[in-house]
């Protein structure tokens, strides 16, 4: 009982800091501070509720049983993201981001094309396409390809649907300047459109991020070969070492972040003239 | 006539996006099966016409990819002709599959909710969960689904709730979102209208904030539903393919019944459909009894 008290009253003290700190005048040492104290109070009362209830490792292994896990199986777990998320996530998701970019702007100069196409890519946006995946795994074989085809897939209509968003965000008044310049098309769509279009660009790249690491694993769950994070998470449920399974859910986890993280970051720099990114 | 025009110009593009889309369709129906139409004839010693292949691909047990009207015609079997008690009809499956979501859902727009009133009333909650709320999303939920419904197993705890929990997982995100913004987007001089006629937070709330973020709530729970759809079908996945739209796409890669997954499918696309269009529904009541225009 005693890990379970030691456990609240250092989230309470944590807590009542972060309470202080959020007062404080904020700076870019704060910002971060502040959830990663919240993040380790949640860790703390995690390993504490653990210990002192006394679960069974079965059920929800300690956080520090996962970090030996972890530093324990490092070829594996490697072996298992090259698999996943090197070979099928990320080729699947420059494959489909581009092929959505291109169509986006091809179908962009038809305004028939744009206003059917924009209705029903919205609608297969919202669809469970997840379920296509035991397709796509008995067309294209076990190996990363399928893997790579259902990322491809995932990603295409929610890219699709904000590039054309995007194109159509420029002002009239924008569209007319270019006009009296007597701009080209393609003038028009490097120097105008597309510039006016990253915000959205970067906003589908950003969700299609996790939706390429979602696809990539779940597909696995319908056959891989015996490696990748979906395979191993299948097959460790299934023997019941859960340490394992949170060391991969942990690399997920960092690897999503990582990735959604370069996004962002490369969208700064690209979009710095956009208000959400002034300070 | 001009009516007749102003439709066209509205459905117009998307029935022809449609029209094309089944073409597509059926051509790639007929190039993917033609092999095993070919493979089939080699071996009976015959040689088959090119209008012979094409009827062929259309009506393969196992095809490739199976042709429209095989899988409406499947769904039809499924739906209308078996009893909605049958194991094997479509409608018994989409309802468990639906229950799951609805629970998860209903759980996951109250989550959001609360979380996000707790965000915009406390600077400390706003800078330490918000950030956590945004990284929850980057864990893949969807792929260790399996292992919170076999670990839920354990503990005895089965059936609707550990799907609901997974749709919960997925959907409440949205709503945060959504909802922060939403209660943060009256502007300045209406909350400083409230604090002249010295309202006290709660009133501000109930009377300012909650009525603007309506249509920013509506919004997101479109979203919200949509996914707690995917939570829920990929969370009948590890159950061993028992029951729901999920265990029929497991089952039917298992047995190679492409058109048992086409169907399943489509009737979840048809769900999810109607799902949002419901929410939509339900936005434009609401939006124009509190006397705004959509």
């Amino acid at each position: 009982m005693t890990w379970v008290f030691a456990a609240l009253l250092t989230w309470i003290v944590l807590w009542v800091i972060n309470i202080q700190l959020a007062k404080i005048e904020a700076n870019r040492f704060i910002n971060l501070l502040v959830p990663a104290l919240f993040g380790f109070s949640i860790l703390i009362l995690w390993e504490g509720f653990v210990r002192g209830f006394n679960i069974s490792p079965i059920l929800l292994p300690p956080p520090s049983a996962i970090a030996v896990r972890f530093s324990g199986s490092m070829s594996i777990l490697w072996e298992d993201f090259v698999q996943t998320f090197i070979k099928g996530a990320l080729s699947g998701y420059v494959i489909g981001c581009s092929a959505a970019f291109i169509t986006a702007v091809a179908v962009d100069k038809s305004n028939f094309l744009k206003r059917g196409l924009l209705p029903v890519g919205n609608f297969v946006a919202a669809l469970p396409i997840i379920g296509m995946a035991p397709i796509l795994v008995m067309w294209f074989g076990f190996d990363w390809h399928s893997k790579a085809a259902v990322v491809v897939v995932m990603v295409f209509f929610p890219m699709l649907v904000n590039t054309v968003a995007g194109l159509n965000a420029k002002d009239n008044i924008q569209h007319d300047l270019m006009k009296t310049y007597g701009a080209s098309y393609w003038q028009n769509l490097l120097k105008l459109n597309l510039p006016a279009a990253m915000p959205f660009i970067f906003n589908g790249l950003k969700i299609c991020t996790t939706l390429a690491l979602i696809g990539a694993i779940v597909s696995e769950f319908f056959g891989s070969p015996t490696r990748g994070m979906g395979f191993r998470i299948s097959t460790e449920v299934g023997r019941l070492s859960l340490d394992m399974v949170w060391a991969e859910i942990t690399v997920a986890a960092f690897a999503g972040s990582a990735f959604y993280g370069l996004m962002a970051l490369i969208e700064k720099g690209v979009t710095f003239w956009h208000p959400s990114q002034r300070k | 006539m001009n009516k007749v025009k102003d439709f066209w110009s509205l459905i117009g593009p998307v029935f022809t996006i449609l029209i094309a889309i089944t073409a597509i369709w059926y051509a790639s129906a007929v190039w993917l099966n033609s092999a095993w139409a070919y493979d089939k004839a080699k071996r009976a010693n015959v040689t088959i016409s090119f209008s012979e292949m094409v009827t062929d691909t259309m009506m393969q047990e196992k095809p490739l990819l199976p042709s429209p009207h095989q899988v409406i015609k499947e769904i039809y079997k499924t739906t209308v002709l078996k009893k909605v008690t049958s194991k094997r009809s479509l409608i018994w499956h989409g309802w468990i599959t639906l229950s799951a979501t609805l629970l998860g859902f209903a759980f996951g727009t109250a989550l959001g909710i609360l979380l996000a009133v707790g965000i915009v009333f406390s600077k400390s909650m706003d800078m330490s969960v918000m950030p956590w709320v945004i990284t929850s999303q980057t864990i893949p939920i969807l792929a260790i689904a399996p292992m919170i419904i076999v670990v839920l197993n354990a503990i005895g705890v089965s059936g609707l709730l550990p799907k609901a929990i997974i749709s919960m997982y997925l959907s409440f995100f949205p709503v945060v979102v959504g909802m922060v913004k939403g209660l943060r987007s009256p502007d300045q001089m209406q909350l400083d209208q409230m604090r002249t006629w010295s309202a006290p937070k709660t009133t501000s709330f109930w009377k300012l904030r909650l009525p603007s973020s309506m249509p920013y709530l509506f919004a997101s729970l479109k979203i919200g539903v949509a996914a707690s759809l995917v939570g829920a079908i990929v969370g009948e996945l590890p159950t061993g393919a028992v029951a729901g739209l999920g265990a029929r796409l497991l089952a039917g890669s298992y047995y190679g019944q492409t058109i048992q997954i086409w169907s399943a499918l489509i009737c979840a696309a048809i769900l999810a459909a109607s799902l949002v269009a419901i929410i939509g529904v339900i936005e434009r009541i609401t939006l124009r009894r509190m006397g705004i225009q959509i």
